[in-house]
This record gives C-alpha cells, sequence and structure tokens, in this order.
C-alpha cells in the first residue's frame, strides 16, 4: 500500500505556543493508529494541525506526497481528511438528516451507507442536533465524517462519556470501518486498550514528543510501559 | 441497536453501485421540504386581499416590495448570519439601475427588474469580500460604512441620480406588453406579488439545498462546517451576492411601481427599518420575513394615522415588547407558544 500521510519533524501549536515538539511519522492507505498519551500531551493538537487549525512553526505536512501545509481546512476535507472531534459539535438547527446531506460529497457514503451503519440515525433522521443523546451525537458526528467520504477518518475520543452499551456498539462499528472500507484511522483515545484493540499500529506522546512507537498488539501486552507512559486503569 | 457493518461482500450488488452522489443530490426529503397547506393558506391572503382591498394597493404594493427586501436580508442574517446595517445600498443601485434605465427610454419592466437585480449583485461582489472576513462587529460596521458611502455618491452624483430631487420621469411600458400600470397600482401590486412569489420559491428552495444548510452551519459554527469540506468565505460571498440582487430587485420593483427613486432608498433609515421588520418577524424561517414587513408597514400606517406625531414611539414600544415576550419575532413567537399548548394537552 502506497503513503497516504506523513509528517516530518512537526513542530506545531496555537500562536506562539509549541504543543507539538518535532513530531515524524507516516501511515499508508488503509492503516489504522492508535495515539495513546495521559491528558493534555498534544493528542488533540497532532489531529488539529492535520485539520489546519493550529500554526505549523516547524516541519512538512504531506498528503500521498502532496504538502498538506498551507491547504486551506475546506481543502483538506476534499482531499480525504474526515475528522471527528471530540467535542461532536452538532448544528443545533440543523435535522440529523440535513447534517448528514448538507456536507455530501461522492463516493461509496451516502445517506443509504451511512443510516445502513448507524439505524438509529435512521429512526432520529428528523431530530434536531441538539435533540439527540451523546451516543447519537457521537453516532452522527462519525456518520457526517463519512459522508464526505474520507480516505483518512480521524476520531478524538469517541467513545468518552458514553455509556458501556453504546461502547460496545461504536467499538464494533469502528472495527469494521478500520478493517473492511480501505480506509485509514488514527483514534485518539484515553482507554488505551480499547484503541489498541482497534488498531494496527501505536503512538504515545508525552509533552508533545513521540516517546513510543510500535505494533498495537504487543503494545497492548506491554502493562508496564503503558501503566508508565499511559496510566491506564 | 446497531447491526453490524455491512463488509463490502454484504452488500448488494445493486446498493453497491458507487453513484457520483453529487453535493446536490437529496436522497429524502424531510417535511421542511414539502409544500404545506398552510403556506397555500398564506400566499392565498395577498391574492384575497387585492379583491378585498382595491383602496389599498399602493401599500399593498409597499408591503410585497418590503417584505422582498427583507427576505433578501433573511437569507444572509437569518441563515449565514451575517448582521447587515448597509442593505439599502443594494436597494438602492437595484432601485436606481432601474429607474434610469426607464428614465433614458429603457421602458420594459421585465428587463429593467433584471438590470436592477444584475447591478445590485455587480456592486455586492466587491463589498462581499470585505463583510465576509470580519466578524460580528466588523461587519456591521462595515456594512454601515459601505450603505453611508453609496448614500453620499448618490447626493453627489446628482446629474445622474437627481440628488435630493430623487429621480423622476421615467416611463414603464405595459407589463408583458399587456397590462398598463394604472392609476390603481393593480398591475403594479400583481407585478409585485409575481414577482416576490417567484423570487420566493427560488429563496425557499435555495435554503434547503444542501447549500443552504451549509450556511446555517457556518453560521453556527463556521470552523466545523470547513473542517466537513464547506468553503466557508466563497459561500458567504455567494449568498451575499444572491441576497444583494434580490434587495436590487425589490429597489427596481418600487422604483418601476412609483415611478420615482429617491435618496431614501439608499438610506441608513432604510437599513434599520428592515433589520426591524426581520426580527419583528422572526429571522431564519423566510415568511418571518415576509409577516415582519406587513406588520411593520401596517403598523405605522396604522399608528401615524392614530397618533400623526408620536406614531414612533408605539413602534418602538412594539419592538421592544416582541423582542423581550417573543424571542424570534412574531413567528418565533407563536411557535413557542404553539409548543407550550401541545405541552399542556400531554
Amino acid at each position: 500500500m502506497s503513503e497516504l500521510l506523513r509528517l516530518d519533524n512537526v513542530t506545531a501549536g496555537y500562536g506562539d505556543g509549541i504543543v507539538l515538539d518535532d513530531v515524524s511519522f507516516s501511515l499508508k492507505e488503509g492503516d489504522s493508529l492508535a495515539l495513546l498519551g495521559r491528558n493534555g500531551v498534544g493528542k488533540t493538537t497532532l489531529l488539529v494541525t492535520l485539520m489546519g487549525f493550529t500554526r505549523l512553526h516547524k516541519g512538512r505536512l504531506a498528503w500521498r506526497g502532496r504538502d498538506l501545509g498551507g491547504m486551506p481546512t475546506f481543502r483538506r476535507a476534499h482531499a480525504g481528511l474526515g475528522w471527528v472531534p471530540q467535542e461532536r459539535l452538532m448544528f443545533p438547527s440543523l435535522s440529523v438528516e440535513e447534517h448528514l446531506t448538507s456536507v455530501a460529497r461522492p463516493g461509496r457514503w451516502t445517506l443509504k451507507t451511512v443510516y445502513r451503519v448507524f439505524p438509529r440515525l435512521r429512526e432520529r433522521r428528523a431530530n434536531l442536533g441538539n435533540q439527540l443523546s451523546g451516543g447519537e451525537q457521537q453516532m452522527l458526528a462519525i456518520g457526517r465524517a463519512l459522508m464526505v467520504n474520507p480516505s483518512l477518518l480521524l476520531l478524538d475520543e469517541p467513545m468518552e462519556g458514553l455509556a458501556p452499551i453504546i461502547v460496545q456498539e461504536l467499538v464494533s462499528v469502528i472495527r469494521d470501518l478500520t478493517t473492511g472500507t480501505g480506509m485509514a484511522v488514527i483514534v485518539v483515545e484515553q482507554h488505551a486498550r480499547l484503541a489498541l484493540a482497534l488498531t494496527r499500529q501505536a503512538i504515545i506522546l508525552d509533552r508533545g514528543r513521540i516517546v513510543h512507537r510500535s505494533d498495537s498488539a504487543s503494545l497492548a501486552h506491554d502493562d508496564r510501559l503503558l501503566q508508565r507512559l499511559v496510566a491506564v486503569a | 441497536m446497531l447491526r453490524p457493518f455491512p463488509t463490502p461482500a454484504a452488500v448488494s450488488p445493486e446498493e453497491d453501485v458507487i453513484r457520483p452522489a453529487g453535493p446536490c443530490e437529496r436522497i429524502a426529503r424531510l417535511p421542511a421540504d414539502r409544500w404545506t397547506l398552510r403556506e397555500t393558506a398564506f400566499w392565498l391572503m395577498p391574492v384575497l386581499g387585492y379583491f378585498a382591498f382595491p383602496g389599498y394597493l399602493m401599500l399593498g404594493s409597499q408591503i410585497l416590495i418590503a417584505g422582498l427586501f427583507a427576505l433578501s436580508l433573511d437569507l444572509i442574517m437569518g441563515y449565514a448570519g451575517i448582521v447587515s446595517l448597509g442593505h439599502a445600498a443594494f436597494f438602492g443601485t437595484g432601485a436606481y439601475a432601474a429607474g434610469l434605465l426607464a428614465s433614458h427610454g429603457w421602458h420594459e419592466p421585465l428587463s429593467g427588474l433584471l438590470a436592477g437585480a444584475a447591478a445590485a449583485a455587480l456592486v455586492a461582489l466587491p463589498v462581499s469580500l470585505l463583510v465576509v472576513r470580519g466578524q460580528d462587529l466588523g461587519r456591521l460596521i462595515v456594512t454601515l460604512g459601505i450603505g453611508m458611502l453609496f448614500f453620499e455618491a448618490a447626493n453627489k452624483a446628482a446629474a445622474i441620480t437627481g440628488g435630493v430631487d430623487g429621480l423622476s420621469g421615467m416611463e414603464i411600458a405595459p407589463l408583458f406588453g399587456l397590462f398598463d400600470f394604472d392609476l390603481f397600482g393593480r398591475t403594479a401590486y400583481l407585478y409585485s406579488l409575481g414577482v416576490l412569489f417567484l423570487l420566493f420559491l427560488l429563496c425557499r428552495r435555495l435554503v434547503h439545498s444542501p447549500f443552504g444548510l451549509s450556511l446555517r452551519g457556518i453560521k453556527e459554527n463556521s470552523k466545523r462546517m470547513a473542517s466537513l469540506g464547506a468553503p466557508v468565505e466563497r459561500r458567504l460571498v455567494s449568498v451575499f451576492v444572491i441576497a444583494a440582487a434580490l434587495a436590487g430587485a425589490a429597489g427596481a420593483l418600487l422604483a418601476q411601481t412609483t415611478r420615482f427613486v429617491g435618496l431614501d432608498s439608499l438610506s441608513f433609515q432604510r437599513s434599520a427599518e428592515l433589520l426591524i421588520m426581520l426580527v419583528l418577524g422572526g429571522t431564519g424561517r423566510l415568511y418571518g420575513a415576509l409577516i415582519g414587513a406587513a406588520l411593520f408597514l401596517l403598523a405605522q400606517d396604522i399608528l401615524a394615522g392614530l397618533d400623526p406625531v408620536y406614531w414612533q414611539f408605539w413602534l418602538g414600544l412594539m419592538l421592544v415588547a416582541v423582542v423581550l415576550y417573543a424571542r424570534g419575532g412574531v413567528l418565533g413567537g407563536a411557535a413557542l407558544l404553539a409548543g407550550r399548548i401541545r405541552g399542556k394537552r400531554r
């Protein structure tokens, strides 16, 4: 598989502040990556940097060989980056279906296929964005990102604050997304074991730097390392 | 319940066809899209009004034109979230364009109307580039400034616009070559109603299209919408220019039906009254613009009759009451009330 995303010595942050320090990694088409680390180490900042919402101080972001650094956010979405932010951020005045149709771009993901993955969204199709439970909001946030037909899905703490039963449902959906579709995924997650079970390789960040990288399966068995760097419960 | 994700093999071939589902495609239609009985009833009112109040057709035309103008502001303010205090600039541009054509030998009304809309859209393009960059306060001031610029430019260019005396001496040919613009305003009323209805349909289609939906998304969270692939600035420029064209059409209608264009068509007062109409009726609903314009002009007419000196006092009182007690204007208040009644029944 060819290379999808590549970061070379990326140093980025908000304004003059630096959050990410000299981060380099690459991701192949259809690959999956878990992004782990404690609170405030720069996981979300990394995703936000990919979407173009931070200041890139140094380094290079490449997308299929093309430079991503100077690209406006909407073009990154067109290029194939699909971001599911932690806060979910539904539009209160749009219905579920309008959330999906307003961003649709050509590809395999249509209203029909998204509804097939999330039948609950079909039941709630006429509900407004602020008339949904947390789990439904998360489903809609993922469904909305899929409608843009991304080649890389960025999931920022998709399980946060959800009931265990919903987490189970989402895990099975995300697993199918990471394996069956040819779409690459980066998962940021506090529940390290969950993220590791969903992905092929993993990176641990600490204070904005990459402190460990390995395949997810072997990291999942390294309790001491996980305790030290991620503080898993 | 969640069903497992359909792997490519599980998807039946007919469903797996990758269709070019362009951004314009709408797979299912929501209730918001459907033409309701209530809407039919609403549009019957101005038709009935034509027969019921033959003595008030001039006022009726004013209401229809103000409704179109308010509709135009609703597109940028109610949907895209651009607050403007200078929208009269485009109304006046349309009015002067149509007026100048008519007073220089081009008497056909429909092409004059089109020219008014086109002129407004043309001047709106550079203005929009200044407006969309800012945030709320910046936009307010930029539009205010632009409005003043246009007003003073028309004032200075008295040789063309007639300055404070206004532009008159227009001649409008019969509509479709058949219907004369008569003294009682019958043709003017029906002409305005027809134009308003057609342009309303256009707006209605627009706000329910993915483009219109993305505007609402931009209003609520522009960053989020950008990350979902919406070119925010370009969309705001587009809707601003479309809205300006509608405002220009409204101005052209006024010029053609009254055969006069005054400087006040570009004035701050007109922009401000427009804002009042829209807030009164309710923003982001299209019908709010029409209802607000009707309420404002009717209230003005009635109050000015009852209290010729202090009528603005009562208008102000009404406005404060609506903003305080019926958030979302008359339509917002009505929706709130309907929700409460339904809630009690349960």
